[in-house]
């Protein structure tokens, strides 16, 4: 097996997107701040997309199914990075704080 | 061997040699640097590299939309927020869970070798006969043909995100 030729298999892909996956989830238990976890979670869903492309190249008989289905993972995580953030910033404002242990209150 | 670099296809390989390594790279600073905004910028270069990926994904339309999207917009409104919610201490400061790194290294670990053994070991099928060429023309007559319920729905979905965050960030500003 060449070096090279490796981006014309599907296995590398898979692999890839697993590797996304993992190191997505492994930051979402280990980060304490919301915005960290927000990172992680932008990690898992490239990963998830890019099993969707490589699926969608290298064994769907419609190569535009998974493409579309990519793009409209793309705008649900624009949609929810968008939330996220301004529960951050309004969590911010009344905590003064964005790390996960600090929200604590059950009525604020 | 050096013959071979200067091919096409040896210098498509090494492009994507660098495509992966960027994407791992990227996204092991991400979840491991200290500071956020160091970590933003991994996610940044990570996400270059998917759409790299994409790139050889014979599919460009889908990687332009990724740097736009994700690189430009999500990077960079992330961003604004880690300006704007500078945290004081640092990011691990406290050791409540001194386990939890151990526990997630095992869990994102186990996670990624199970879907990697699956993935290997799997015979994938290949399809008979592929209808299209999943080219750019074909994504938007899709769009605007079998997907268009779908379209207008996302764009509806994207209104509601935009009318809440203008209505979250509002809210006890005096």
């Amino acid at each position: 097996m060449d070096i090279l030729s490796l981006s014309s298999q599907l296995n590398t892909y898979l692999i890839m997107g697993a590797f996304l996956f993992g190191i997505g989830f492994y930051g979402l238990i280990n980060r304490r701040s919301l915005i960290g976890m927000l990172i992680s979670a932008e990690l898992i869903m490239s990963g998830a997309s890019l099993n969707f492309m490589a699926f969608n190249h290298f064994l769907a008989p419609d190569p535009v199914v998974g493409q579309i289905f990519t793009l409209f993972i793309m705008g649900i995580a624009a949609a929810e990075a968008a939330i996220a953030l301004s529960i951050i910033i309004a969590v911010y404002r009344n905590y003064k704080s964005i790390a996960a242990d600090d929200l604590n209150d059950l009525k604020g | 061997m050096n013959q071979e670099l200067l091919t096409q296809q040896g210098l498509g390989g090494l492009v994507f040699l660098a495509v992966c390594a960027a994407t791992v790279f990227g996204a092991l600073i991400a979840v491991n640097s200290k500071s956020l905004i160091r970590a933003v910028s991994g996610l940044c270069l990570s996400l270059i590299g998917v759409a790299g990926l994409y790139y050889f994904l014979n599919s460009p339309f889908l990687a332009a939309m990724e740097m736009l999207i994700y690189v430009g917009a999500v990077g960079v409104s992330i961003a604004f927020a880690v300006m704007l919610a500078e945290p004081k201490q640092e990011d691990r400061a406290d050791g409540a869970f001194g386990l939890g790194p151990f526990f997630g290294f095992i869990a994102g670990g186990l996670l990624c070798w199970g879907m990697i053994v699956v993935g290997m070991r799997t015979d994938w099928m290949k399809a008979a006969v592929k209808v299209n060429d999943g080219s750019m023309l074909a994504v938007g007559k899709a769009l605007l043909t079998s997907y268009s319920m779908v379209f207008e729905l996302i764009s509806v979905v994207l209104l509601i995100a935009i009318i809440g965050a203008l209505a979250l960030g509002r809210r006890g500003r005096n």
